[in-house]
C-alpha cells in the first residue's frame, strides 16, 4: 500500500515536473527583484549619506560607501529649522496619537457590544464618511471658522479618528474577545468602563499596536494638515521643513548660511545631495525604530480590517 | 447568539423593561460619543457646507450666510478652459494607478505564499512593507534625486541600458510624469497593500492543496484553481473600494510633484481646487469643483458595487 502510494506521488510529481520547476524559478527571480528594487534604493541613501557627495555624483558609490564623512549629519544638527520641526512633529504625534486611542478604542467597545442598539445607525453614518465628505473647502472654512488655523490643535485634533481604525478594532473587540468574559464580568458586578479598561484592553494588545502605528505613521508624515492650515513658521512639522529643503532647494540656513558670501552658498551647493541623504534619513528612521516591533501583528491586524463593516 | 445568562445581572434592577434595557447603556454612550461628536463636526459639518458650491461666498457672513448662486459655480467650471485638462489628468493618472497597481500586490502575494522558507519570506516581506512608512514629501525628494538627469542613479541605469532616450528628463519632461507617479506608487504600496492577500491566501484550507494535487494539477494550475478563487472576494471588494476614490488622486504627491514643466499633465482636481479655492480665495468655486469630484467618485463606487453584486454577488453594502 506505502508502495503504490509512493508511485502514485512520485507520478504526480513527474507529470508536474517541469512546470512547477518553472514556477519556482519564476517565483525566485520574481522575489529576488522586487527584493532589490525595494532595498537597493533604500540602502543607496543611506551610504550616499556617509559618502562624499561628488564621487556619489560620479557614481562611484555603488555597493559602499567611499571616503566617508558625517558632513551631511553635521549640517543638520546645526539646522534649528530641522530641531524645531522635529520638535513641533513630536508634540502632534504623541498629542494625537493619545487623543486618536482615547477616541477610538472606547467607541470601538462600544460599537462592538451587540447589546447596543444604536450602534445599527451609528456605523452606517461613521462608514459614509469614508466614502463622501464635503471637501477641501468647506472643510477649510469650518477649521477657520473654529478658529483652529495657525494652531497646534489643528495638527492634534483634525483627524482625532479614522473610520477605518475604528472597524479594524471594533471588529478585533467582537472577533477576539470572548462574549462569555463579559457575561462573567457582569455577574461579578462589573461596569462597562471597568470591563473595558482591565479586561478588553490588556487583552487587545495586538489591535492596539496596529492601529497605534497607523496613528504614529499618519502624524508623522502629516504635511497636507500643515500645508493648508498652519502658516506660522514656528508651528510647521517636520514634513513640511523637509519640503522646504529637499524640494523647493531653500538654502541650507544652518552651516552654509552663517558664513556670509557666495563661496559659502556654492560650498553648501556642492554637498546638498550629502545634506538631502541625510535628511531624509534622519527625518524617517523613527518610525522605521517602531515598526518591527509591531510587524509581527500587521497580518492579523490588516485582515481583521478587511472584513467588511 | 444572545445567550440566556444576560438577563440574569438585571433580574436585581426594579423598573419597566425598557429603562432596565437601556439603563446599562448610558456607559456605552458615553464611550461612544467623542467618536459621534468628532464625525458630526468634522465630517457632516463640512457636508453641511458643501452648500457653499451654491452659494455666493460671502466673508462675514460664513460658510452658509451667502446669496443663492445656483449651479453659477458648476457651469463656471464646465466651461472654464481647466475643466477638460483637469478631469483628463485626473482620469489618466487614476486609470493607470488602478490598471497596473492594482493587480501587483496579487501577484506579490501569490510569489510570497509560494515560498518555502519562512526566513527569506519574513526577509521579503519586511523589505517590502518599508516603503510605506517613507513620506510622499521625503518619496518625491528620492524621486528628484533618482531620476535626475545629470547624477541620477535610475536615470543612468535607464540611459546606459538604452531603455529611455539620452535626452529625456524624467523629472521635467510631461510625457514621464504618469510612468513616474504610477511605477513610484507601485513602489510604494505594493508590499504594503499585499498584506491582506497574504493574510487571505494563509487562510486556504491545506486539504485544497492536497487535492488540487492528486487530480494532477501543477503548481500554475494550483495558482489558478485554487488560490486565485480563494482570494477572488477580497480582490472584489478592494477594486470596489478602490473604484470609489477612483478620482481621489492623491493630492499631496502630485502638489509636490508638480512644476511648470509638466503641469499641463499634473493639474488634477485637488490640486485644482487647492490652487483656485484655497490659494485664491474663490470658496465657492473651488467647492463646486471639489463637489463635482466627490459625486464622480461616489458614482464610481456605487457602480462598481452593483456591478460586483451582479456578477459575483459580494458586494459592499
Amino acid at each position: 500500500m506505502s508502495n503504490s502510494q509512493a508511485a502514485h506521488s512520485q507520478k504526480i510529481r513527474h507529470s508536474g515536473g517541469i512546470a512547477d520547476r518553472l514556477y519556482t524559478l519564476v517565483v525566485a527571480v520574481i522575489s529576488i527583484a522586487a527584493f532589490i528594487m525595494v532595498a537597493y534604493p533604500l540602502y543607496f541613501i543611506i551610504i550616499a549619506s556617509v559618502s562624499n557627495s561628488t564621487m556619489v555624483n560620479q557614481g562611484q558609490v555603488i555597493l559602499w560607501p567611499k571616503d566617508i564623512n558625517l558632513y551631511g549629519y553635521e549640517q543638520i544638527f546645526k539646522d534649528t529649522r530641522i530641531w524645531q520641526g522635529y520638535k513641533n512633529t513630536m508634540i502632534y504625534t504623541v498629542l494625537g496619537t493619545l487623543l486618536n486611542l482615547l477616541v477610538t478604542l472606547p467607541a470601538a467597545y462600544a460599537l462592538s457590544q451587540r447589546k447596543f442598539r444604536a450602534r445599527r445607525f451609528i456605523m452606517p453614518l461613521f462608514v459614509i464618511t469614508m466614502y463622501f465628505g464635503g471637501g477641501m473647502i468647506p472643510t477649510y472654512l469650518l477649521i477657520r471658522d473654529l478658529n483652529l488655523l495657525n494652531t497646534p490643535w489643528v495638527m492634534i485634533v483634525n483627524g482625532a479618528i479614522s473610520v477605518y481604525n475604528l472597524i479594524i478594532t471594533r471588529t478585533f473587540f467582537e472577533t477576539a474577545i470572548p462574549e462569555e468574559l463579559h457575561e462573567a464580568a457582569t455577574l461579578d458586578g462589573c461596569s462597562h468602563f471597568r470591563y473595558f479598561i482591565s479586561v478588553v484592553v490588556p487583552l487587545s494588545k495586538a489591535v492596539i499596536s496596529v492601529i497605534t502605528l497607523y496613528y504614529v505613521v499618519g502624524h508623522w508624515n502629516d504635511f497636507f494638515n500643515a500645508l493648508l492650515y498652519i502658516n506660522t513658521d514656528s508651528l510647521q512639522p517636520l514634513q513640511i521643513v523637509l519640503r522646504n529643503i529637499l524640494l523647493s532647494n531653500q538654502a541650507f540656513a544652518g552651516g552654509a548660511g552663517s558664513g556670509a558670501g557666495a563661496g559659502a552658498g556654492s560650498y553648501a551647493q556642492q554637498f546638498a545631495d550629502q545634506i538631502k541623504y541625510a535628511v531624509i534619513i534622519v527625518s524617517t528612521v523613527p518610525v522605521l525604530i517602531i515598526y518591527p516591533f509591531i510587524q509581527k501583528y500587521f497580518e492579523k491586524g490588516v485582515m481583521i480590517g478587511a472584513v467588511k463593516g | 447568539m444572545k445567550p440566556a445568562q444576560t438577563t440574569v445581572p438585571h433580574q436585581t434592577l426594579r423598573g419597566n423593561g425598557w429603562l432596565r434595557k437601556h439603563a446599562g447603556h448610558y456607559q456605552l454612550w458615553l464611550m461612544v460619543l467623542p467618536a459621534v461628536i468628532y464625525i458630526a463636526i468634522f465630517c457632516y459639518g463640512p457636508m453641511y457646507g458643501i452648500q457653499l458650491a451654491f452659494r455666493e461666498f460671502n466673508f462675514s457672513k460664513g460658510l452658509t450666510g451667502g446669496e443663492w448662486a445656483g449651479l453659477k459655480y458648476f457651469e463656471q467650471y464646465f466651461n472654464s478652459p481647466m475643466f477638460w485638462p483637469t478631469l483628463r489628468n485626473t482620469f489618466i493618472i487614476a486609470f493607470f494607478s488602478i490598471l497596473l497597481g492594482f493587480p501587483m500586490p496579487i501577484l506579490l502575494a501569490l510569489v510570497v505564499n509560494s515560498i518555502r522558507s519562512n526566513r527569506r519570506k519574513r526577509i521579503l516581506q519586511t523589505t517590502v512593507y518599508m516603503p510605506y512608512f517613507i513620506s510622499t514629501v521625503v518619496l518625491v525628494a528620492l524621486l528628484q534625486i533618482m531620476l535626475s538627469p545629470t547624477t541620477g542613479l535610475i536615470d543612468g541605469f535607464l540611459k546606459a541600458l538604452h531603455l529611455i532616450p539620452a535626452d529625456t528628463n524624467l523629472i521635467g519632461d510631461p510625457g514621464a510624469f504618469v510612468p513616474v507617479y504610477v511605477i513610484s506608487a507601485i513602489w510604494q504600496a505594493c508590499g504594503w497593500n499585499s498584506i491582506i492577500f497574504i493574510a487571505a491566501l494563509s487562510s486556504v484550507d491545506a486539504q485544497q492543496y492536497d487535492a488540487a494535487r492528486i487530480d494532477g494539477a501543477n503548481r500554475w494550475q494550483t495558482v489558478w484553481h485554487v488560490e486565485i478563487p480563494a482570494i477572488l472576494p477580497t480582490i472584489i471588494i478592494l477594486l470596489i473600494m478602490n473604484m470609489g476614490s477612483i478620482l481621489s488622486v492623491g493630492f499631496e504627491k502630485t502638489f509636490l510633484m508638480q512644476n511648470s514643466l509638466n503641469k499641463p499633465v499634473s493639474e488634477v482636481i485637488s490640486t485644482y481646487v487647492f490652487n483656485v479655492g484655497v490659494k485664491s480665495n474663490q470658496f465657492s468655486f473651488g467647492s463646486a469643483v471639489g463637489l463635482f469630484n466627490t459625486l464622480i467618485n461616489f458614482t464610481f463606487l456605487m457602480l462598481a458595487n452593483a456591478l460586483a453584486k451582479k456578477t459575483s454577488k459580494i458586494s459592499l453594502m
